[in-house]
Order: C-alpha cells, then structure tokens, then sequence
C-alpha cells in the first residue's frame, strides 16, 4: 500500500509540477489547507461550523501571511490514507493534518516537512485505581492496541527492553480503545499522547484515568507542502517559526501595537519595523505582525486548543519553548 | 334438527385477540416459551430505553435549567445519578447535520432543493396523483434545477462543494447514485445478454471488475486516480469525482439485478414479440422491461438502501456525509464523550430513510402484484 501510495504521489507530482505555489494561491485568493475530519484540539469543526484547532489555527496563520485575512481559507477534509495523494495533485496548497514527520515521508513521498507545530509521542493511560505510577510497573497487563500500527511495533519494543510481558488486546478505531479500556477489557490503553488525553476528556470521570508519564515514541507532527517549490515551503515554515519567535519574545496578539515601539531589534524585525523581510518572503512586510494579530502567538494557540486549561489538559512538556524545559525552538529572526 | 341447521361459531379459541395470541404466540410449549422470554426482554429494555431517550433526557436546557453548550453541561455529566441522553449536541449542531457548512445566507436554496425533491418524487411514488404528467415534466428537469441551485451559477453565488456535508450530502449521493444507475444498469444487462460479441464482452468485463473491488478502492480510484486521467488544467470536483464512483459501482449492481429480471422472462415472451414483427428495443422497452424490472423490485430496492448506507464510506475520502459530521463533532473538544447521541441520532436519521425505501417497496409490489406468476406455466 505504502508503495502504491508513493508511486501514486511521483506520477501525481509529474503532473502537477508548476511554478509557484504561492502565486497560484495568490490568484485564487484563498489558501486551500487539508486537516483531518476531525481530531480533538488538532482541527474539528464548532458550532457555528468553523474549523477550530492548533492545526487549523496553522492554516489560517499561512492564510494571514499571504493575504492579511485569517478568513481566507478552504479546509479540505483529508484521511490517513487521503492525504498524501491530495497534497501530492495539488488539490491543496499545504497538509496541517498531525502528520509525523518521518524519512521516507519526507524523501520517498515527495514531501517537505517544514517544521514541527506538535511534538506528540506513544503514551500509555491506566486506571488510576491499578495503582501504577510507571510504565515499567506494567508485567503481565492486557494491552489495548491499534493494529497494524508504529504503536504496535513501539510497545513490542518498550516491553521487550524493559524484560516485562504483556498481553495484546488488538482494536480498530480509537472508540473502540476508549470502550474497551471503560469496560475494564484491557488494563492498558496505549496510543499517541495527544489521543490520549481526548481519550481521557470523554470520560464520564477523568479523574478515573491516569496517563503514565513514559513516552515511548518520537511522533514529531507538523505541516508538510511538495518538494520543489521552496518559495512556498519558506512561507509555510516562516508563519510557523513566526509564531514560536514571538512566543520567544513575549509577544502576544493583546500586546503586538505595543511592542511595535519597542526597542529590541528582534522585535522590530518581525514586525516588520526593520527590514524587509516580507518583500523577501514576497509577502507584505507587516505579515508577521498580522499573524500574531490575528491568530496569536505559538502558546495562545496551543492553550486555547490543547493546553491544560482545555478539556484535553496536555501539559506544555516538550512543547514548551527551549528556554522553559521543552524543546520548541525556532532559527533567529535576522 | 333445528339444531343441526344452526350455524355454529368458531370456537372462541381461535378467534379475537386471544385465538391471534394462541396461534402467534403461544402455540405449543417452545413458542410459548420464546414469547415470555420476548416479552421479558421487552419489559427490561422498553422503559430503559425510553427514559434515556425521553424522559431523563436533557434536550435543549439541563436539570438546572441552564442552556447546555458543551458536554460538561449536560446533567449526566453534571450528576452521574441524574439524566439520560443529552440531545443538546443534535439541538446545537443540527444546521451542520443537515446542511454541513453551507453559507447561511443562502440556506435557501437547499430548502427550497429539498422541498423541489419531495414535488419530484411525487409523480414517481404515486401514480394516481392528478396531472402526474405535468409533475413529471418538472421530475425530469429537477437534476437541472437542483445543480444550479445547490451548487451556484445562473446568478446564484457559487457553494463550493466541500462545503456541502451532512445530510445533503448523503442524499445528493444516494440520489445520484441511485436515479443513474438505474438507466445505466439496464443498458447494462442488455448489453450482457447481446448476441454480438464485443458489446456483451465488455458490459461483463465492466460489471464483472465493477463488482470484484470493493466501494472504498472505486472511491480512492475516483479520488486519486481519476484526475490523472483528465487533461491539465481541467479541476474535477471532489464529490463529482466520488459520485461517479458511487455511480459505477451501484450500476454494475444494479445490471446483474435486472439481468435476474431478464432471465426470468420466459422464452415464449420474446418469441411473441417478435412474431409481431418488434424491434428488439420496441420488444425490450414494451414487452420485456416492463416485466423484468417488475419482479426485481425486492431487489432492486435491496442494492438502493445498500447503496444509501454505504454512501458513509465517503468519509475515507475526506467528504463529510452525515456520520462524518458526527464523527467531527465527537472531535469538538466541546462535545467530547457524546458518541451514544450522535450515532444514535445518524442511525436513526439512517432508519427513516431506508425503512421509507422498504414500505414503498412493499406498496409497490402490492400494487403491480408480482407475487403472482407470470405466465410462466
């Protein structure tokens, strides 16, 4: 399948290799960005039927930077197995869609990984009444496990290392895990962190529920374009970097009209005070300052859509900036 | 001998209500025992049911009389002794359910689509409708109208299709697939049963394939592989690329269905008909057709709900029907853990539609009386 899958991405890709990304998007005039159909604090639809998520909110940050509006975008609903093709023919500018970053993704696919907007990873989530406070506690558990998954293969390998046994529950879909754990089929439910913790918020009593602080995966997610348009590959990575810089320099989207005066030069850089980094960019100088305006800077997304103040409670950890314990950093702004 | 003449009842027995329930019911002991355990499990699951559905259940406002808009409001969550079923999250989100994420300013138009749809079926599910021939005109243009409306043009503002979804969706597939397939079905069969050699060759080489992969690859083929096929430049729409998956596949089903028909028209039929002197499509549309599709109407109404519920399968593809907008506001951080109501609220929206195709069904075959044998003997 994988292999069909890239071939597909190769032919596709000969055919839709034209110049320019951005100034097709340019022209359209709006920016047509895949995400899932649905991940809890990544991009779901609200109410009112607009897309909302740490994802979505990377979409529209690309939008703001081409055309100053975060409400020039068309989310184009992909799947595990949709995405990649529908990137690859061109039918969306860039993927936002909790996509691990892996090697052959990004050389045999033909994709470019222009950052990390998430560093999510294999957990395992327990009963709080089993009384276990480490994974390495587990000998002899009953597991409840995606097949056919990295997950599957993650958990044989951490069992393995660790000289304890465990016993597979296999399931299909994530519901599934989430019924089986809440009917005390299996003891373990192991999925990526992030999966976890919406697991954790649909309980009736999440209380009920711990999640077990070893991560036993790298899953590095973040939004991907084609290979060889690196002008378009530079704005995308940019807008991201953008807001993890502001981040870095306690900009927010409250305080952005202030900081236009203020006297650090990264600052003034980025806003587009100094310099002209937009026209670099062949974007309007003031792009950044529009990003944070509108959308906010990489921890205001982050805790309106996942952080702990939100039913899925993930804490920063490694997503915090690289002077505060995690490992989130951005190249310098000059 | 006055008694004799007397006419005599049935015995009490095996009339009214209670000879219904002995000869239904309580025939002999196994029946009986059947039934008890029927109604035992009735007992248990009806007032369960109904007080999760109904009674305990909040629907717009919870227990405290607050309007609910996230799942932390509804009264189950708020008190695990206290309420049932939270339709709040219907109640919020229903323009999604049925609309998807079409403007609201020209919600309009789907209404007014919705409502054309129930005038242009009329004339087809009620033939003794007055001035059925007028209405039929407007069925036949109905496809026509309804594009423009849904879809823009005409001095309409254009509606991109990714942001139709829910129930529109579902029925624009369902509708499509199923009111296509059928002509292309027919021909189909025909083209199968043909003397000459290449055209029976390849409707069997298209129904065989067609029917050998399953929906979901015709769908990744329609999606992935169809627009490499097509000339630079030329964009296909995404759902118009899913319908003509959709459209296939019922199609080939919908041939081998009517070829059933076909077959069981005896010989002696086709015979008369052509020691009249008819053309075989003369023959075909007035003398065998008529007859075949008739006694495949079980059928045929068997591959249409088929064909109605796998339309969910979009969702692979990135298309929102109405389970997948289901399944989008399960991933609402507001409306998390909600899954009993929302797919019990798509199952159901599901069971009104394929259980009206099944009663129609039924009238249908009542009224043309297939169950009698047609000439065979």
């Amino acid at each position: 399948m994988k292999k069909l899958l890239s071939i597909f991405a190769v032919v596709a890709f000969a055919f839709s290799a034209h110049a320019g990304t951005l100034d097709d998007v340019k022209n359209r005039g709006f920016l047509k960005c895949g995400v899932t159909t649905g991940l809890a604090g990544f991009a779901a639809p609200d109410d009112s039927g607009e897309w909302a998520g740490l994802d979505a909110d990377m979409c529209r940050a690309v939008a703001v930077a081409v055309f100053g509006d975060r409400s020039k975008v068309e989310f184009i609903t992909t799947t595990g197995k949709s995405r990649f093709p529908t990137l690859a023919s061109g039918e969306v500018d860039m993927l936002a869609r909790n996509t691990t970053w892996t090697i052959s993704r990004d050389v045999n696919l033909g994709f470019e990984f222009v950052g990390v907007n998430f560093y999510d990873g294999q957990g395992f989530m327990v009963p709080s009444a089993l009384g276990v406070s480490s994974a390495t506690e587990l000998d002899g558990a009953t597991v409840c496990i995606q097949t056919g998954t990295t997950t599957e293969l993650n958990l044989a390998d951490f069992f393995r290392l660790n000289g304890i046994s465990y016993e597979a529950l296999p399931i299909e879909t994530n519901d599934e895990g989430k019924e089986n754990l809440f009917a005390g089929r299996c003891d373990v439910y192991t999925t990526d962190a992030s999966g976890l913790s919406s697991t954790r918020a649909a309980a009736s009593n999440p209380d009920k529920w711990v999640v077990l602080p070893e991560i036993i995966s790298k899953e590095p997610l973040g939004p991907l374009v084609r290979h060889g348009d690196h002008q378009w590959g530079d704005v995308v990575r940019w807008s991201l970097n953008a807001m993890i810089i502001a981040e870095e320099l306690g900009i927010t989207s409250e305080n952005v009209d202030a900081q236009m005066s203020s006297n650090v030069p990264e600052v003034l850089r980025l806003l587009g005070v100094e310099g002209n980094y937009g026209e670099m960019l062949e974007l309007s100088n003031d792009w950044a300052y529009q990003i944070i305006k509108q959308i906010g800077n990489y921890s205001e997304s982050y805790e309106a859509n996942v952080g702990p103040d939100t039913p899925l409670e993930i804490a920063r950890g490694l997503n915090a900036l690289w002077t505060q314990g995690g490992i989130l950093y951005a190249p310098p702004f000059r | 001998m006055n008694e004799m003449n007397e006419v005599r009842k049935p015995p009490v027995a095996t009339t009214g209500i209670i000879g219904w329930l002995r000869i239904n019911l309580f025939f002999n002991w196994t029946n009986s025992l059947i039934t008890l355990f029927v109604v035992y499990c009735l007992y248990q699951f009806i007032p369960w049911i109904l007080d999760w559905t109904i009674f305990s259940a909040d629907f717009k406002y919870n227990y405290l009389g607050e309007q609910i808009t996230n799942q932390e409001m509804c009264s189950r969550n708020l008190d695990p002794e206290n309420g049932g079923a939270c339709w709040a999250v219907i109640y919020v989100r229903f323009y999604q359910f049925i609309y998807g994420f079409y403007p609201k300013v020209e919600v309009w138009r789907v209404n007014l689509a919705y409502i054309m749809l129930a005038f242009a079926l009329l004339p087809l599910l009620y033939a003794k409708l007055p001035y059925r021939k007028y209405f039929l005109y407007f069925t036949y243009i109905f496809p026509v109208i309804a594009y423009f409306l849904l879809n823009g043009g005409l001095g309409f503002t254009e509606v991109s299709t990714n942001k139709w979804g829910g129930l529109l969706v579902t029925l624009v597939l369902g509708c499509t697939g199923i009111a296509l397939a059928f002509p292309i079905g027919i021909m189909l069969a025909l083209g199968r049963r043909s003397k000459l050699p290449v055209i029976s060759m390849m409707c069997t080489l298209f129904i065989e394939f067609i029917r050998g992969v399953p929906l979901i690859t015709l769908l990744f083929f329609g999606m992935v592989m169809l627009p490499l096929f097509l000339p630079e430049g030329i964009d296909m729409d995404g759902l118009v690329r899913v319908l003509v998956a959709v459209t296939l596949f019922q199609s080939a089903y919908m041939a081998e269905v009517i070829r059933g028909g076909l077959q069981a028209i005896p010989p002696g039929q086709y015979e008369a008909a052509k020691s009249l002197g008819m053309s075989y499509w003369r023959m075909n549309l007035l003398i065998i057709l008529p007859q075949a599709i008739r006694i495949s109407i079980p059928p045929i109404v068997n591959t249409s709900i088929g064909l109605f519920k796998d339309t969910t399968l979009v969702i692979i593809v990135g298309i929102l029907d109405l389970l997948g907008i289901g399944r989008g506001t399960l991933a609402d951080t507001n409306w998390l853990g909600l899954s009993y109501e929302i797919y019990f609220f798509v199952s159901l929206v599901f069971f009104i539609f394929t259980f009206g195709m099944s009663r129609y069904s039924l009238y249908l075959e009542k009224k043309l009386k297939t169950g009698i044998n047609m000439g065979a003997d």
